[in-house]
């Protein structure tokens, strides 16, 4: 443990610190562009020079400085005041001075420190220079011209993302970053955006949007995939003009995918603003009145059994509660939030989470990953296997997809038989996962969502118990913001209810009369054709297609909720803006039909049905904590097919209905895609 | 100093392989270091293809990265790191002319016109049938020697105008002058023989 001074201050930093993260602990700010506490030490900038005693009579740089004893450093004096003038001023030669047409004004690292670092004149009067734009597809807009030569962006999509497409190309004077003209293929792209200390990289759908000053901004949780990621959602006058990511270490470190940073496009196309019914084969606006009395008469002549209910992927926790509540009053028990047919048995919980939590995978030394590709399923806890893989040395195995998920892995092969091998030991992985100390095995939806799920999942669960001790190395990835909370909440058939499936087909056959649709939009409307549909939600989707009675709903940045994510950490998310025009928050929305049923649920606003939801459901109430799960049966012994293991997420960027209404991610597709995986139907 | 560059598509060959004897030159680079660093052989590869095709083309840089296994971007950054990988089509023999200033006061402005005159082409040209190509580099690091020559491999020392234009001729009629000092001295020892210790060692 080193001990040094800091202006005086005396500090002990952990062994292998810099003289940097030793001036922070002392509390004191270093200005830096090139040094991100995530990627690898450039030291190409030379902002955060400083005075250090012992050493040569010269400023040296403290991010590539390791901290020693007995050493002291000056961060405010004359020579690290000058050098930092000095280095401020080399740097201003050749940026240009658009601040005011510049996108990254008002949250510039080079302006910010401009002002407190910098010289208050520039003695520069020769010709700066000029660089040509860069193309690096769809999200990213370049100015390459306003560039410092970081090489942020460079070391990110080398190290964290994997996908090394970023370049410097050239020499001193004439160093350029560059991608030859090619879209930086990752999910994670947006990142070097935030990462950017300069208004070189800046977002391509946001430009000259807004000011960062005229923003609202608004602490939430994301819901374009199950990570339950951080965001911050920026709003003026209504509307959500971008998303960024929060801090949150156990869940998404800084990071944030493509899809859910760019898809709130999508909250401003095809939203269901009023309530439609339709009359004479047509969906027809209606009033809020008229439409409830239109459900709740609908219910109401029903018998129990034949009403379904089958939950979506971006649901948050209260309307589900509410609506599980509205059925159980009917006596309704055919309700499922799997609506991708999942084998997922909802009776262990420990058999639907990912129990070493997201950040558990960096002290795994072996993972073994079944019927999920994660890099398209949650980009961002790939990084993070990445980094495991990539500091710890940590084995993966992949049974599943044979796909570039940016780090190496052992193929084991695409499915069942070689999922029997891991488990009777015959496959070399199973001696990796034997000798483990901290294995993990992962099971995706490509898995479950298939005849034989359950059986692949007893199947998981037998390798879990034999290798990785039960609960503590299980887990499952899901694609689903929606899903884990919605199963704590038991939103599953009751006792001789059918599931999606079965609804499904009962819709086509008569046997189910009347379906209602709580955000579903990965059902086909055709197969619905037969039954008296309702559908509520927020976009005018597969759901609203089959639909006969449109209650319009609230999408996640317009809703007060709770979402759990796939390891079971419940967070709260929320409201930005409020819904458009007559759309209304979704448990509100369901207290009214309960009110039109004339059995009105014992809550009358959203603290009410928390505390209802909390008493049922304690661990909902633990915000942002992960809650321990008992390990048990689940899953069911049987015969597996040969099929392969397929990813559920086909397309990356068209996963639910808010991302299919984005035009960035159509532009997206068009660019990133290759032409495959083009086709945009995510069903039949 | 030259701009980094990448010739269009349309004078970029459309595959890259190593022929046979090159493959095996190839290999014997990549052999020099331990698994799981060959990409240290990227320098020598590069070399090779730009000894093989004339000029280091995208198939190659595409081949090479695929070759010692790193992203394409990386051996882009190389190859636009150093000057002496040219990635534009020039000459099939490329003449270097020093400028730097030792070369400089030695004269090599007369060096450089008579190239211009000879050969009829600037700096970064190359003559219409493509024989020549011109360039102009920066310290070839014999500066003891200078004004320096260079053609392909190969420094003619101690030229001046008179002296350019006739090694030139002699590569236009097919010849290769021999390399070295082209005025009375062995190597970078002095003009006219030794100057000290004449009474050592024999010297008659």
């Amino acid at each position: 443990m080193p001990k040094l001074k800091v202006d005086g201050i005396e500090v002990e930093v952990p062994p292998g610190s810099t003289v940097l993260q030793a001036c922070e602990a002392a509390g004191k700010e270093i200005p830096r562009f090139c040094y991100h506490q995530r990627l690898s030490i450039a030291g190409n900038c030379r902002m955060c020079l400083v005075e250090v005693k012992p050493g040569p009579p010269k400023p040296q740089a403290s991010c590539a400085l390791p901290a020693a004893d007995n050493q002291e450093v000056f961060t405010d004096s004359p020579m690290t005041v000058k050098a930092r003038k000095g280095v401020m001023e080399m740097l201003l030669i050749n940026h240009p001075l658009d601040c005011p047409i510049c996108d990254q004004g008002g949250e510039c690292d080079l302006q910010d420190q401009a002002l407190h670092y910098g010289a208050d004149t520039s003695r520069y009067a020769e010709n700066k220079r000029a660089v040509k734009d860069k193309n690096m597809g769809p999200l990213i807009k370049t100015i390459m011209t306003r560039c410092i030569h970081c090489t942020r962006c460079v070391r990110f999509v080398d190290e964290v993302a994997g996908v090394p497409t970023i370049g410097a190309l050239g020499r001193s004077g004439d160093m350029e970053i560059t991608t030859l003209e090619q879209a930086v293929a990752s999910e994670l792209s947006g990142n070097v955006v935030d990462l950017c200390p300069v208004g070189a990289l800046t977002s391509k759908p946001y430009a000259f949007n807004a000011r960062p000053w005229e923003l609202t901004k608004t602490e939430s949780i994301d819901v374009m995939d199950a990570l339950g990621s951080n965001i911050r959602i920026d709003t003026r006058s209504g509307e959500v003009l971008r998303v960024l990511p929060r801090l949150n270490e156990d869940v998404n470190e800084e990071w944030l995918g493509d899809k859910s940073r760019y898809a709130c496009d999508g909250l401003k196309r095809q939203r269901l603003d009023r309530p439609y019914v339709r009359r004479d084969g047509k969906l027809r606006p209606a009033s809020w009145p008229e439409a409830l009395q239109t459900v709740a008469s609908k219910l109401k002549a029903t018998a129990p059994e034949k009403i379904g209910a089958i939950v979506g992927d971006l649901v948050d926790c209260e309307s589900v509660f509410a609506l599980k509540q509205l059925l159980d009053g009917l006596k309704v028990a055919s309700m499922d939030c799997r609506q991708d047919g999942a084998a997922i048995d909802p009776a262990c919980r420990a058999g639907y989470i990912l129990n070493a939590g997201l950040a558990g995978v960096e002290e795994a030394d072996a993972l073994l990953l079944i019927g999920t590709n994660p890099r398209v399923e949650a980009p961002v806890w790939n990084a993070r296997i990445r980094k495991a893989w990539l500091e710890n040395g940590l084995k993966v195995g992949v049974i599943g997809e044979n796909a570039d998920l940016t780090y190496r892995y052992s193929y084991l092969g695409a499915g069942a038989q070689s999922l029997q091998a891991v488990a009777n030991g015959s496959d070399d992985f199973a001696k990796v996962l034997e000798n483990a100390e901290r294995p993990m095995v992962v099971i995706g939806q490509g898995a479950l969502a298939r005849a034989d799920g359950a059986a692949v999942l007893a199947a998981a669960r037998a390798i879990a118990d034999k290798y990785a001790g039960g609960a503590a190395g299980f887990g499952m990835l899901h694609t689903a913001a929606g899903r884990v909370g919605a199963l704590d909440l038991g939103f599953v058939p009751g006792e001789g209810g059918l599931n999606t499936a079965g609804i499904v087909d009962g819709a086509a056959s008569g046997e189910v009369e009347v379906v209602f649709l709580l955000g579903a939009d990965e059902i086909a409307p055709s197969k619905l054709q037969n039954a008296f549909v309702v559908y509520q939600g927020h976009h005018g989707d597969h759901g609203a297609h089959a639909a006969d009675v449109i209650l319009p709903g609230a999408a996640y940045t317009e809703k007060d909720a709770t979402y759990v994510n796939t390891e079971g950490r419940p967070q709260h998310a929320y409201r930005a803006v409020f819904a458009p025009g007559e759309a209304r928050e979704d448990w509100a929305i369901l207290r009214a039909l309960s009110g039109a049923l004339g059995a009105p649920l014992p809550y009358d606003t959203l603290a009410g049905l928390r505390a209802a939801m909390c008493e049922a459901h304690p661990h909902l109430g633990a915000t942002d904590a992960l809650s321990e799960a008992e390990w048990g049966e689940f899953g069911a012994v049987g015969e597996m097919a040969e099929t392969p293991f397929a990813s559920p997420v086909r397309n990356y960027y068209h996963t639910n209905a808010i991302a299919r209404a984005s035009e960035t991610m159509a532009r997206c597709i068009e660019e990133l895609l290759p032409a495959a995986t083009k086709a945009t139907g995510t069903n039949g | 100093m030259s701009h980094f560059r990448i010739a269009d598509d349309a004078h970029q060959p459309k595959t890259f392989a190593f022929t046979p004897e090159f493959q095996e030159k190839a290999n014997k680079e990549i052999a020099k270091y331990p698994a799981g660093r060959q990409q240290s052989a990227v320098m020598a590869l590069l070399d090779l293809a730009q000894r093989q095709h004339g000029w280091v083309t995208r198939a190659a840089v595409a081949h090479i990265a695929d070759l010692l296994g790193m992203a394409e971007i990386r051996v882009w950054e190389v190859v636009s790191f150093y000057t002496m990988y040219r990635t534009t089509p020039g000459g099939r023999i490329n003449v270097h002319v020093c400028t730097t200033t030792p070369c400089w006061l030695r004269g090599s402005d007369a060096v450089t016109a008579a190239c211009k005159s000879k050969l009829g082409i600037g700096f970064g040209e190359a003559t219409e049938d493509g024989q020549f190509a011109l360039h102009e580099v920066e310290c070839l690091g014999a500066c003891v020697n200078a004004p320096i020559l260079q053609i392909d491999d190969d420094y003619y020392e101690d030229v001046d105008g008179p002296k350019t234009e006739a090694i030139l001729d002699a590569f236009m009629r097919g010849e290769t002058p021999t390399p070295g000092p082209q005025v009375d001295r062995q190597t970078s020892a002095p003009v006219g023989g030794a100057t000290t210790l004449h009474s050592v060692g024999g010297d008659d």
